[in-house]
């Protein structure tokens, strides 16, 4: 006898009739294909079950050894933003209908996946400037991996990838983590003065091998590349230009990387909405030209008509994909982040063309006000010149890990270091500004480094 | 009059039972908003001084302008089209769709855990490492490996950084091999993740039985086999009697067992992977542990080792100090490095442990029996009704074929379609492939006596109106918002956005 459980219905009357249905007279019968010498003898060594009271209880003491960013004051970023989530997409998210149904196989049972995510796809497109979006990817760094094995695929047998070194470094180590058995050459291109790629050495670095060239913009630093003078030093290459968004809201003010000569975009959709979970789940997007459509990873959802000739939605160009064309498909990619590219959907809807708009200039405001406040304070150097967004490195005199530990006994989360990825850098580090923050924030924020540095 | 006729006509807007809804874009109207930001606080610059001119866009041509009222109702109305686990039986067979705790939902918003950020410094987020940790140590237990990565984040992206780990472990000895061995019965992302991570794929055949056959093995496994990547239990839901002599097999050659944990639901707290002698294992949070599937995601893969792969762990992984503290750990030199960004999906890792936690080791092993139990007896109500292709005993899952319905005409894609009509959706279909026309039906544990049996009796009605109405089932759904769609109009000429 086994106490009921509640997320599992049968109880005890139940199972007797069922075995007699089945023609046997215990559970144990069922599983005489599994070999005797492996089989538990006893029960594992878990807790016994929780209640939902004991659950909460866990989980509360747990949330408060934390200190989570919407507590503290927070400037961290570093690929991940703390942005505005407006009350409506979580309220939608918990409809069952969404939550609890499965990758829209059946299509007459599952039109309302289907329409969102056509409706995410037409989004993409629209923000980037390009022609075919996918459903999603897992996150902005495996959408980047995804499009540079896209970029292999479409060109024949080149081995040489480039990357600005001023993509994320977690980025570029999990492009190097998919391709470390794939025989590349990768050449990291590094930055000039005002933190943007150096045009010279990427011009020198592209040659006939090369199938694909990936940038991102804003950049690491913060810094916003210059996306034509990019496309006019690689012109000599058909190689694929791939544009790395980390940083979406960015996308309501910044130009489009398809209108400038890119081929694909992939990024991260953090920003649209969702909340840092520590890492996720977030939502990769990919968005490349019509003529590489069949050469994309993942799920695609197209329109077409049922048989009464009424409008319908449903998963298309299959033949690119694992379950079809197995070890010649595009990618291994099945399980996405529909969830999530969900609720990108309900937020890009809610902000709609106003609203992008909006958040990205407060975004690019209040950075800016804030790194005049840190200029005109004395203590702080910017390392680059160029043109930021709403994330900027700033130096003083003292190690950055120490002045973030001595911000952080104030309450305020002051960055991120740069040292763990640059330790020729030991006093940079990085602060990110959103719609979030006020005038007082930042002002508090400057006020604490003129103090401390 | 047929239903058709009766419907109202509604154009205006849309209607989910007449399964049309337009488009959010087709709903814009000028000058709507469905948000308000607080006025900016700060002295605004002209946008000239603030950024070139030649990297800033106009607003975006043709976003939406709706309130907050339209998009409810849009999205309200889109989910009304949408069938559910929580709306009943949903028997896809592989996906293991059972019922996702909503406690669950509300222990992955709790703020302190859902606004930790991952760039933290390691004191800040003690509560989200240990919870991390927490996870990793009862996965370990409940696969028997010593360790576990909880950063891949769907069973395909597990695949991808098991086969990288065995590469990378081969390479260490001096040679890397050329070929994954995988069984006919796969599913289809094995061999797209062995391909992805460099190797050719060698397919083998079942035996009659299903299974792998121990001497074609003994043969298949040449110098040049890295590993053989094997579903335990297999996708006709029949467990490999045999693994202990396959693991064997393979370890006497230097390979590796690896295997696709996406049917771990059937013996779960049963037995343990890794007591079988498998190397790498990959489990899906969202079908074992209950985290719910989304619409297609999000998920989480994690990966468990046996002890000869430790060392190729995905970096950074999560550790304890002899003082209690939890640090994320970096210094692994034989890592295969990063398979993503971030470490893992912590928002269904949060998930995944309420729900061990609720079920207990008592409820663990409660999973796998009642699991079989249910699928035992579909098998039991309808093999008199649906062809039984391999008659191998079951576990969690039983795959049927529309062998006897043929005579009639009547295929697996109409008998799924007319599944619809009777509230169910339907369970996986042609799959696995060499089950020719399959029907691949896996209940869960979730499921009441009365919703199994209101399911068998829809598909034995099903097969009765196969014999007398044959037409009725051709040319199902009858009743679902939208019928039969065009599936080749789609992929012949793609719409893949909308366009103004």
């Amino acid at each position: 006898m086994t106490a009921p459980m509640r997320y599992i219905p049968n109880a005890e009357d139940d199972v007797r009739e069922m075995l007699r249905t089945i023609g046997t007279d215990s559970i144990d019968s069922l599983f005489a294909t599994i070999p005797t010498e492996v089989r538990l003898e006893g029960l594992l060594d878990l807790p016994a079950p929780w209640s939902e009271i004991e659950v909460r209880r866990f989980f509360a003491g747990l949330a408060a050894k934390n200190v989570p960013v919407n507590r503290a004051l927070s400037f961290l970023g570093a690929g991940v933003y703390a942005h505005y989530q407006p009350a409506a997409i979580d309220q939608l998210l918990l409809r069952a209908e969404f939550l609890t149904a499965y990758t829209p196989y059946q299509p007459e049972v599952s039109q309302g996946t289907l329409q969102s995510i056509f409706e995410y796809q037409t989004h993409q497109c629209l923000l980037t400037g390009l022609d075919v979006a996918n459903a999603s990817l897992y996150d902005g760094s495996t959408a980047l991996a995804e499009a540079v094995l896209l970029a292999e695929r479409v060109t024949k047998n080149r081995r040489r990838l480039i990357l600005a070194g001023s993509i994320h470094p977690q980025y570029r180590e999990t492009v190097r983590t998919y391709t470390r058995n794939l025989d590349f050459e990768i050449v990291e291109i590094g930055w000039n003065d005002e933190g943007r790629i150096d045009l010279d050495a990427l011009r020198a670095a592209v040659d006939d091998q090369t199938f694909g060239i990936a940038v991102q913009s804003p950049n690491f630093f913060g810094v916003i590349e210059d996306y034509d003078a990019i496309s006019r030093a690689t012109a000599a290459t058909d190689a694929t230009r791939i544009a790395v968004i980390a940083e979406a809201s960015s996308l309501g003010l910044l130009a489009p990387p398809g209108d400038h000569g890119f081929d694909v975009v992939v990024g991260e959709g953090q920003a649209w909405g969702i909340a840092p979970q520590f890492g996720g789940p977030y939502v990769g997007f990919m968005v490349v030209r019509d003529r590489l459509k069949r050469s994309m990873p993942g799920r695609l959802v197209g329109e077409t008509v049922d048989v009464d000739g009424r409008r319908a939605y449903v998963l298309t160009l299959a033949t690119r994909e694992q379950h079809i064309r197995r070890e010649k498909a595009t990618s291994n990619i099945c399980t996405n982040q529909a969830l999530i590219a969900l609720a990108a959907n309900i937020y890009l809807s809610l902000m709609g063309k106003k609203g992008l708009r909006e958040v990205a200039m407060q975004c690019a405001q209040k950075a800016s006000y804030l790194r005049s406040m840190l200029v005109k304070g004395g203590k702080v150097e910017l390392p680059f010149t160029g043109p930021i967004y709403n994330e900027m490195t700033l130096r003083t005199r003292r190690p950055a890990r120490e002045l973030l530990a001595d911000l952080e006994k104030e309450e305020i989360l002051g960055g991120v270091a740069l040292t763990r990825w640059h330790p020729d850098r030991p006093n940079d580090f990085l602060a990110a500004v959103t719609e979030l923050h006020t005038r007082a924030d930042l002002d508090r924020f400057a006020a604490a480094i003129e103090r401390l540095a | 009059m047929t239903t058709e006729t009766l419907k109202p006509r509604i154009e205006a807007r849309g209607n989910a039972s007449q399964g049309r809804a337009n488009l959010i874009f087709e709903q814009s109207r000028k000058g709507r908003r469905g948000y308000r930001l607080p006025p900016l606080d700060v002295p605004e610059q002209n946008l000239g001084t603030l950024l070139p001119s030649s990297q800033v866009r106009e607003e975006i041509a043709n976003e939406c302008e709706v309130s907050e009222v339209d998009v409810i109702r849009h999205f309200t109305r889109l989910s009304q089209m949408n069938v559910s686990i929580d709306a009943g039986l949903y028997p896809l067979g592989s996906c293991t769709m059972k019922h996702n705790p909503r406690l669950n939902e509300e222990i992955a918003r709790i703020p302190g855990l859902a606004w930790t950020h991952p760039m933290q410094a390691d004191h800040q987020v003690q509560g989200s490492l240990e919870l991390i940790w927490t996870l990793e140590e009862s996965l370990r237990e409940i696969f028997g490996m010593p360790r576990v990565t909880l950063q891949p984040v769907a069973g395909a992206h597990g695949e991808l950084t098991g086969i990288l780990m065995v590469q990378a472990a081969l390479a260490k000895e001096g040679n890397p091999r050329k070929y994954i061995l995988i069984p006919d019965s796969a599913h289809g992302t094995n061999p797209a993740s062995a391909a992805f991570a460099g190797y050719q794929v060698r397919q083998i055949k079942s035996n009659a039985r299903g299974t792998v056959d121990l001497d074609l093995l003994e043969r298949e496994v040449t110098d040049d086999v890295a590993a053989l990547m094997i579903t335990v239990p297999n996708t006709l839901g029949v467990f490999e009697n045999q693994i202990v002599k396959i693991a064997d097999i393979l370890r006497r050659k230097g390979a590796y067992l690896y295997c696709d944990g996406a049917n771990l639901n059937a013996f779960v707290g049963i037995a343990r992977p890794g007591d079988m002698g498998i190397d790498v294992l990959h489990s899906n949070l969202h079908k074992t542990f209950s985290t719910p599937h989304g619409g297609g995601g999000p998920g989480a893969g994690p990966v468990g080792v046996s002890e000869r792969l430790v060392p190729f762990l995905p970096t950074p992984t999560v550790e304890r100090r002899e003082n209690g503290a939890f640090y994320l750990d970096f210094d692994h030199p034989d890592s295969i490095g990063r398979v993503r960004a971030w470490n893992g999906n912590f928002g269904v890792l949060v998930r995944a442990l309420s729900y061990i936690r609720s079920m207990g080791a008592e409820g663990i092993r409660r999973i796998a029996e009642i699991a079989v139990l249910n699928a035992n007896y579909i098998r039991a109500r309808l093999k008199d009704s649906y062809h039984l292709p391999y008659d191998a005993p079951s576990m969690h899952e039983v795959v049927f074929s529309d062998k006897w319905q043929g005579a009639q005409d009547v295929h697996t894609l109409d008998i799924a379609k007319r599944l619809m009509d009777y509230g169910f959706h339907p369970p996986t279909i042609y799959f696995p492939l060499i089950v020719p026309g399959a029907l691949m039906i896996e209940p869960t544990e979730s499921e009441p006596k009365e919703e199994l049996d209101a399911f068998c009796d829809a598909m034995i009605a099903i097969a009765r109106e196969a014999k007398e109405t044959p037409e009725l089932v051709r040319s199902a759904p009858h009743t679902t918002p939208v019928r039969r769609v065009d599936e080749a109009r789609a992929a012949r000429q793609p719409i893949l956005r909308w366009t103004p």
